[in-house]
């Protein structure tokens, strides 16, 4: 079965260092795969050039077997690939429910109605209070987004990209900076969204207790190359993983740079 | 929220009644003149606000597309006849061309980042003025022209209503435009704009639209200021008329519709008492310089200008009477949840 997302020599090169490194995966449909590697080893940078943040240097993304060398990061949106980000990035003057209502406002394409009053369109702002009861966000629907705190801001993050409805969920780091009281209600969340069965969900997380807990696969990135791809016994079993993460390699690393 | 909604309705329709009747109460000329100018400078900086308050745009640039009215009326007027119908055509033809313009402009700028955008514009609006300037077979250079207004705006008074019409008409319409839909998605392109392309929106064709509406509706402005002095020159593309309108918005308050409004009240009121002043006291003559300091006092004390301080203010309270009922409600809940 073709994989609903696929990149091919994936490679961006910032100057001399190249930060993503012909990186070859496949997703299929409906999986939840983990994305793990030591700080610095480009999980970011091949989900900026996923979602079209960056074109590669050399290589290719594809989704359902159409490259998207050229699409923009809003057409890559509109095809069905959302994102969050690992800095929260929400609009901070306006209200939560606000916030999420835009999200869905994108996803039903009311993108040009000048003169309608935007209250009218009730089954977005519906929609837009269902997804806040899925991310435990309800009780601060009229409060200002830059009141939240931070955890908060990041179920308001899940909350806009599940707005977008889209295919394939991008998720960068969604705990990072939280509390860990926080945490489980994200994996939670998570937990739900992956139930539902209708996503396809590429997850960076450190925590490695919540990728056991969620990971159909898990690969494995390190200084830019892939490492490794599988379940979670042939990441376990494989040695040069064991070497990345026990340090070996980030020795051997350093004393290249000496 | 019902209240409050009834609320804003009993405010703006009480303001309607009073600015309806008050001609049959005093027309004395003065007022008549001052208040016309202050709605003519009110649509202004409604529009400047479209820009600067919903979208998050500066622009330098703006009195061009007032320019633009206001040369685009008076030329036909002159050149053409003085009817009322030459004059709405005049006015349909300044829209036109300055929403040509404009959608161009925007075009080409926004794409910048903005104090690149801020930098253009105002190299276009100099560009508009040289035109002004030097084709003096249409627009007698700095100069200027006088012109004689349809005669049916002879009276003061039929003036006033027209301008009334047309602001009450243009505030309508600028609140339905900021309240719907593509209203909201400008709010987000000025409060995050990478986050608004994350989500599936063009910021750039957002951008234009506002541009475009902004353009438009200054164009507007500019015919009728020309009516109202039944002359033009070039100082209607200056600097100046872009600066009044962001002093205007900033004072009244950005993203409020109604503060750059009051804004125009204010600055159109306190310039004509000033002026006044300077009858006894020659350092009026200066009154800029009260301005300036009026506007670093505004900028300090109110930075959301009148309606946005008063906007703060109500919010809060607001949320304390929230936090009350929430502490007298809660602390049940807390009892029932420990039995």
């Amino acid at each position: 079965m073709e994989p609903i997302l696929r990149t091919e020599n994936l490679t961006i090169r910032f100057g001399g260092h190249t930060a993503v490194d012909h990186v070859n995966f496949n997703m299929p449909e409906k999986h939840l795969k983990s994305i793990i590697g030591p700080n610095g080893a480009g999980k970011t940078t091949f989900f900026n050039l996923i979602s079209g943040e960056l074109m590669p240097s050399a290589g290719d993304v594809y989704f359902k077997g159409q490259s998207l060398a050229q699409k923009s990061a809003i057409e890559r949106t509109r095809m069905g690939l959302g994102r969050s980000f690992q800095i929260t990035n929400v609009f901070p003057n306006l209200t939560v429910l606000e916030n999420v209502r835009l999200a869905v406002q994108s996803k039903e394409k009311v993108r040009y109605q000048l003169f309608r009053h935007y209250k009218s369109y009730k089954a977005i702002t519906e929609k837009a209070e269902e997804l806040l009861t899925l991310v435990l966000l309800d009780n601060k629907r009229d409060a200002l987004t830059t009141m939240l705190s931070h955890g908060e801001k990041r179920k308001l993050e899940i909350a806009m990209l599940l707005a977008l409805d889209t295919e394939i969920l991008l998720l960068d780091e969604p705990t990072a900076g939280m509390s860990l009281e926080e945490v489980p209600t994200i994996l939670e969340i998570i937990r739900t969204i992956k139930k539902q069965g209708d996503k396809t969900i590429l997850l960076i997380e450190h925590k490695m207790d919540m990728i056991l807990d969620l990971s159909d696969s898990i690969m494995v990135l390190f200084n830019g190359q892939l490492l490794a791809d599988g379940t979670l016994e042939d990441i376990m079993k494989n040695e040069t993983v064991q070497n990345a993460y026990l340090g070996g390699l980030y020795d051997e690393h350093l004393t290249e740079i000496k | 929220m019902k209240n409050k909604l009834s609320l804003k309705y009993v405010g703006f329709f009480l303001m309607l009644a009073i600015l309806v009747l008050l001609p049959f109460v005093n027309d004395s000329r003065t007022l008549m003149i001052l208040l016309t100018q202050i709605f003519i400078f009110g649509i202004l900086a409604m529009s400047y606000d479209i820009l600067l308050g919903y979208t998050g745009i500066v622009s330098f640039g703006h009195a061009m597309f007032f320019g633009i009215g206001a040369y685009t009326t008076s030329v036909m007027l002159k050149q053409m006849d003085n009817t009322l119908s030459i004059f709405l055509l005049s006015i349909v033809v300044g829209i036109l061309i300055a929403g040509f313009i404009s959608f161009l402009v925007g075009l080409l700028t926004l794409r910048l980042k903005s104090h690149f955008f801020a930098m253009l514009t105002l190299a276009f609006s100099g560009l508009f003025l040289v035109v002004a300037e030097k084709w003096r077979s249409i627009t007698y250079g700095n100069d200027g022209f006088t012109f004689r207004a349809p005669d049916i705006f002879r009276d003061r008074i039929t003036f006033y209503f027209f301008v009334l019409a047309c602001l009450v008409f243009i505030f309508i319409a600028l609140y339905r435009f900021v309240n719907s839909p593509t209203g909201r998605i400008l709010i987000a392109v000025r409060e995050n704009e990478q986050r608004t392309k994350s989500l599936g929106y063009n910021t750039l064709h957002y951008k234009v639209i506002a541009s475009v509406v902004a353009g438009t509706v200054a164009s507007l402005a500019g015919a009728l200021y020309a009516i109202s002095l039944r002359f033009v020159n070039t100082s209607v593309m200056t600097m100046d008329i872009t600066l009044d309108a962001l002093l205007m918005t900033i004072i009244g308050g950005v993203g409020t519709l109604v503060g750059p409004l009051l804004g125009a009240a204010v600055i159109e009121y306190a310039q004509h008492t000033l002026s006044g002043l300077a009858r006894d006291y020659p350092i009026f003559e200066r009154w800029i310089i009260f301005f300036g300091i009026l506007y670093i006092l505004a900028v300090i004390f109110f930075p959301k200008g009148i309606i946005g301080s008063l906007r703060m203010m109500y919010w809060k309270w607001r949320l304390k009477l929230k936090e009350k009922d929430k502490t007298s409600v809660a602390q049940p809940q807390e009892k029932e949840r420990f039995e």
